[in-house]
């Protein structure tokens, strides 16, 4: 359907011009092998160039919400600021502490970054900019985001330190709890969509995204995606185990240079991950905003290539997150408890049934017109 | 049933709280950033008048000051910062006059805590707000406030005004 509209910026005509160019020239091995290496290299090359502008955005963010100008030295408005910092953090001494478990200590970090590589080969960045597609895509950046939690608990137990211990298992009290919470919502969108494949789920929202399509549902499955995704991310209101005023830095206090850099990495690429899988499940990825029918309309959107709209979508939730990072006192561990098992849950497991009941009795928006 | 109800209200209650929280953080976001950006914006810094950053020692036009010598700022600071030296003069009449001859003031030592200017009976001193006082050396820090040449100015009908007298008087 949407193939009929003129796309002049997509990635599509180079993606399979090389992939043509390689089966052309090259058995079909090297062809595959070519482009898996093509692949990955630049998917690790998006992952530390995305971290990079992450964390210079949410300093500036950070800096306005505080009535600050922020970094603004390094370049112009400071924006080489995070290439200075990640040269600095390069090139910094990693600390070797005496009595931590070596092999554990050692292994944490790639815990925690080997997780959110992993999610992050299988987000949809745009048209035709999708290296893995599962039919099972859900399921699995849920499983698979999950394992960064073992590192964070790795760092905190091998680390030989009360503060980093108590930060991992706060952390992983949090997490577990809120994994919950984000899987239910997803399993409420999965209901509505009827798939679990990220690409499938995308074009069935091409005229009427997820949020609208189940209305009341899904904007309330969409509001708990935020919050447990938002405390799965260990930030804002949900920092508890890294609260610097109780445990220095919590599970990563022991961590110097490079080591710390992969914590610091991770931290902002799961928040740039939980943001992108709001927006293909929620906001309808990367498919731009369409009317069924409005042919002039619909064409004008889709001259905005569609890795346009993603980031444009994904930097809104970046924002909502940061809004509410700053806009908030940090929880007590039983007031974060509470709020999950009290309050998200139940309403979580109530909003499910509401959207199975609007599925059969043919109640969403794109059954009603 | 009561439960159930504070459990509505209370989520009701909360929601509305986060978001009258949210609303106050947007309207922070828009303000005037009150960043100052120093060494650019020296010109145009404010520095309040109040802020106590280096003692001076007021002259006039004819290089007169006010300071009689008394020496009663160096005896309330309480750290030793001040030194009077004063000197004896005889005047055309004979009478023998104190009078200062150096005012020496170490900034390195100074707590800024006003009790020199509080006390002073004849409001010779006072402090600014220049705060720029970093040297290299400490020598520097420590400053004769008396200019080169200044003397006693002359008794006014109102010997305890802070203000220089106008030129009009004179």
């Amino acid at each position: 359907m949407f193939q009929n509209y003129s796309q002049p910026l997509e990635f599509t005509n180079l993606t399979s011009w090389l992939d043509a160019a390689l089966r052309e020239n090259l058995p079909e091995f090297w062809a595959v092998f070519i482009e898996l290496v093509l692949v990955g290299v630049v998917l690790l090359a998006a992952y530390a160039v995305l971290a990079m502008i992450l964390i210079y955005v949410e300093r500036k963010i950070t800096a306005f919400f505080q009535a600050r100008i922020g970094p603004n030295r390094v370049g112009k408005y400071g924006i080489f600021q995070t290439v200075a910092d990640v040269l600095k953090i390069l090139i910094k001494e990693i600390i070797h502490v005496n009595k931590v478990d070596k092999f554990l200590f050692y292994a944490a970090p790639f815990f925690m970054i080997v997780a959110s590589v992993l999610t992050f080969g299988a987000i949809p960045f745009g048209k035709s900019l999708h290296a893995v597609d599962f039919n099972i895509g859900v399921f699995y950046v849920t499983a698979v985001s999950s394992l960064g939690i073992i590192g964070v608990l790795l760092a905190g137990w091998s680390s030989n330190n009360k503060y980093s211990m108590i930060g991992a298992m706060r952390s992983g009290a949090q997490f577990v709890s809120y994994e919950l919470s984000a899987g239910f919502a997803l399993m409420t969108m999965v209901v509505l969509s009827g798939t679990m494949q990220f690409s499938e789920m995308i074009e069935s929202q091409a005229y009427c995204w997820n949020i609208f399509n189940g209305h009341i549902s899904s904007l309330v499955a969409f509001v708990i995606y935020l919050i447990s995704g938002h405390a799965e991310t260990n930030r804002g209101p949900f920092d508890l185990p890294e609260a610097e005023s109780e445990l220095t830095a919590g599970y990563h206090t022991e961590y110097s240079g490079l080591q710390f850099g992969f914590f610091y990495l991770a931290e902002y690429l799961n928040m740039f991950i939980i943001a992108s899988i709001a927006a293909t499940v929620f906001l309808g990825g990367w498919m731009p905003l369409q009317i069924s029918g409005w042919d002039g309309f619909n064409q004008l959107m889709w001259y905005i290539p569609s890795y346009i709209w993603f980031f444009g979508k994904v930097g809104f939730l970046i924002f909502l997150s940061l809004w509410v990072r700053w806009s908030f006192p940090r929880l007590r561990i039983d007031q974060l408890l509470n709020l999950e098992w009290k309050y998200l849950l139940p309403i979580n497991l109530v909003n499910i049934l509401v959207m199975v009941i609007l599925v059969l009795t043919g109640l969403t928006l794109t059954d009603l017109f | 049933m009561r439960t159930f109800k504070q459990y509505i209200t209370g989520l009701f209650g909360g929601i509305k709280s986060l978001l009258s929280g949210l609303s106050v953080t947007w309207k922070e976001l828009w303000i005037k950033k009150v960043t100052q950006q120093y060494p650019e914006n020296r010109d145009t810094l404010v520095i309040s008048d109040r802020f106590r950053a280096e003692l001076v020692m007021s002259h006039d036009e004819n290089n007169e000051h006010a300071c009689t010598a008394c020496g009663i700022c160096e005896m309330n600071c309480p750290n030793g910062t001040i030194q009077v030296i004063s000197k004896m003069t005889e005047t055309e009449d004979g009478k023998k006059k104190k009078e200062l001859d150096r005012y020496v003031y170490d900034l390195g030592m100074c707590t800024f805590c006003n009790l020199c200017v509080i006390t002073c009976p004849s409001s010779a001193i006072k402090f600014t707000n220049h705060f720029e006082n970093a040297t290299f050396t400490r020598n520097k820090l420590v400053q004769q406030l008396n200019h080169e040449g200044s003397k006693l100015r002359a008794k006014k009908k109102e010997p305890i005004s802070a203000q220089p007298v106008p030129k009009e008087k004179e």
